[in-house]
């Protein structure tokens, strides 16, 4: 059995939380800067250097990327091995978020109510999903999901005939509807099969992958390929404003499903992509 | 090559007729700060006669909810919203003279129609780069809706601030070449 301070816990979340509110991943980083390299339309060459220079500007002066700092959201490896000490550990990530946003200076955007809609003045909850594995591991992926973005998320349930052509179709038609809203460029995040709520978690994990890592199936490797390349034909470019850099990723995962069924999730990803690993 | 216009706040009707979709703002002096709760209270202002928290005629408003200012800084990061979400609420502001609106993403088919008849503008700031924005906001003031926080209405006073013509008066887009489509 291994003892993990609930302490310990907060205090990395915390950290997280401010760091990848501040500091874009070198992966992206170098995505955005291959898209500047690539891109022909003044426009959209414009509005890329202003956003690699936004990201040079929050790290060296120790500012939020982006203000919308996002909902935390955070995926849970703990092992059954593992055991928290003094106090449970959602609790412990909530108390995280809390520091975290408080700390670095991030803007709060949770409500307490979907329909009441008060904010809780410390961006908690957080999404937590856990997995239960062997061991001792215990890792969080971090995630700070911005309102932009998620609200051009779809899911659909597919028949089996609409197939992998169909599943295609569905996340090109998700991305034209979305347009210039979502903040592209843009990272695709798609969960294929399982349930409905599965589809969906799927989508949002594989966000949680870097940019430059493909889908360790081929067939599903070639799937984000020509999904990508279906995605940047539409046009849509940089904020909406054309150009040939609509996405920067795609990235696909996939489950078992049942026989009637085909469901299909689209998580749709900001350039602003806040993500961590924290291993504990 | 577009053009880059300077312009001071209040605008007039000669200052929006001069802008095209495409051209580069740089925009100088007050303008307001609403977004979604904000918009929803004023408009509720409105049904019940009631004064608005701040002046419409000739004015700019910025969809954006602002980071907190940390020590020695007016703002934090405070770049903008997704416009669409206010388009409900926006061709009543029009009616009242309200000259531009900056935010990010294409407006709605009615609110495009009611900037051509109103003569107003919609400008886009680049989303996501809320840090380099900051730098050209150099006053805030939060004038009403305290409680909602982030989504407050706050007075600006900005300098150059950056910014794109996502519609002009004359129905010009720059997003027209990526068309809607439906399900």
């Amino acid at each position: 059995m291994r003892t993990v301070e609930f302490e310990t816990i907060a205090e990395a979340v915390a950290d997280a939380a401010i760091d990848a509110g501040r500091v874009l991943p070198e992966d992206v980083l170098a995505a955005l800067a291959a898209a500047h390299d690539r891109e022909t339309a003044p426009i959209a060459k414009e509005i890329l250097e202003r956003v690699i220079e936004n990201a040079r500007i929050a790290r060296e002066h120790q500012m939020p990327l982006c203000q919308d700092c996002g909902l935390a959201v955070c995926f849970v490896r703990i092992g059954s091995e593992v055991r928290v000490a003094g106090g449970g550990i959602a609790d412990a990530i909530n108390e995280g978020v809390r520091r975290g946003y408080e700390r670095g200076y991030l803007r709060k955007s949770v409500l307490n109510d979907p329909l009441k809609r008060m904010n809780t003045d410390d961006n908690t909850p957080a999404v937590i999903h856990f997995d239960i594995v062997g061991a001792d591991e215990l890792t969080i992926g971090y995630m700070a999901k911005g309102g932009g973005c998620e609200n051009m998320s779809r899911t659909a349930m597919l028949t089996p005939a609409d197939g992998r052509d169909g599943v295609i179709e569905f996340v090109v038609k998700t991305v034209r509807k979305a347009g210039g809203n979502p903040c592209p460029p843009i990272i695709v995040g798609v969960g294929i099969g399982g349930t409905l709520e599965r589809a969906a978690l799927l989508a949002k994990r594989t966000l949680l992958r870097r940019l430059d890592e493909h889908n360790d199936d081929a067939d599903l490797a070639a799937l984000e390929a020509e999904i990508l390349d279906r995605v940047n034909a539409l046009g849509i470019g940089p904020q909406g404003m054309g150009g040939n850099t609509t996405a920067l990723g795609v990235h696909v995962e996939a489950f078992p499903c049942h026989i009637a069924s085909l469901p299909v999730a689209v998580n749709i990803e900001c350039h602003s992509h806040r993500t961590r690993r924290i291993v504990l | 090559m577009t053009d880059t216009h300077i312009l001071t706040t209040p605008l007039t009707d000669e200052h929006v007729a001069e802008l095209r979709a495409g051209d580069r703002v740089l925009l100088s002096g007050v303008v307001y700060t609403a977004r979604d709760a904000a918009h929803r209270r004023m408009i509720e202002c409105l049904e019940r006669d009631e004064p608005l928290p701040i002046p419409i005629d000739g004015q700019v408003i910025y969809y954006v909810g602002p980071t907190p200012a940390p020590p020695g800084r007016v703002i934090g990061s405070a770049g903008p919203t997704t416009s669409y979400r206010m388009d409900p609420y926006t061709q009543r502001l029009l009616a009242l003279g309200l000259k531009a609106t900056i935010g990010k993403g294409r407006r709605s088919q009615q609110v495009v129609e009611a900037m051509k008849r109103h003569r107003a503008v919609y400008l886009a700031a680049i989303g996501g780069a809320a840090a380099l924005i900051a730098s050209s906001i150099k006053e805030c003031k939060v004038l009403a809706y305290e409680d909602l926080g982030p989504e407050a209405v706050r007075r600006l006073v900005v300098e150059n601030f950056p910014a794109i013509v996502a519609n002009d008066i004359y129905g010009g887009s720059v997003y027209e070449e990526t068309t809607e489509c439906s399900d």
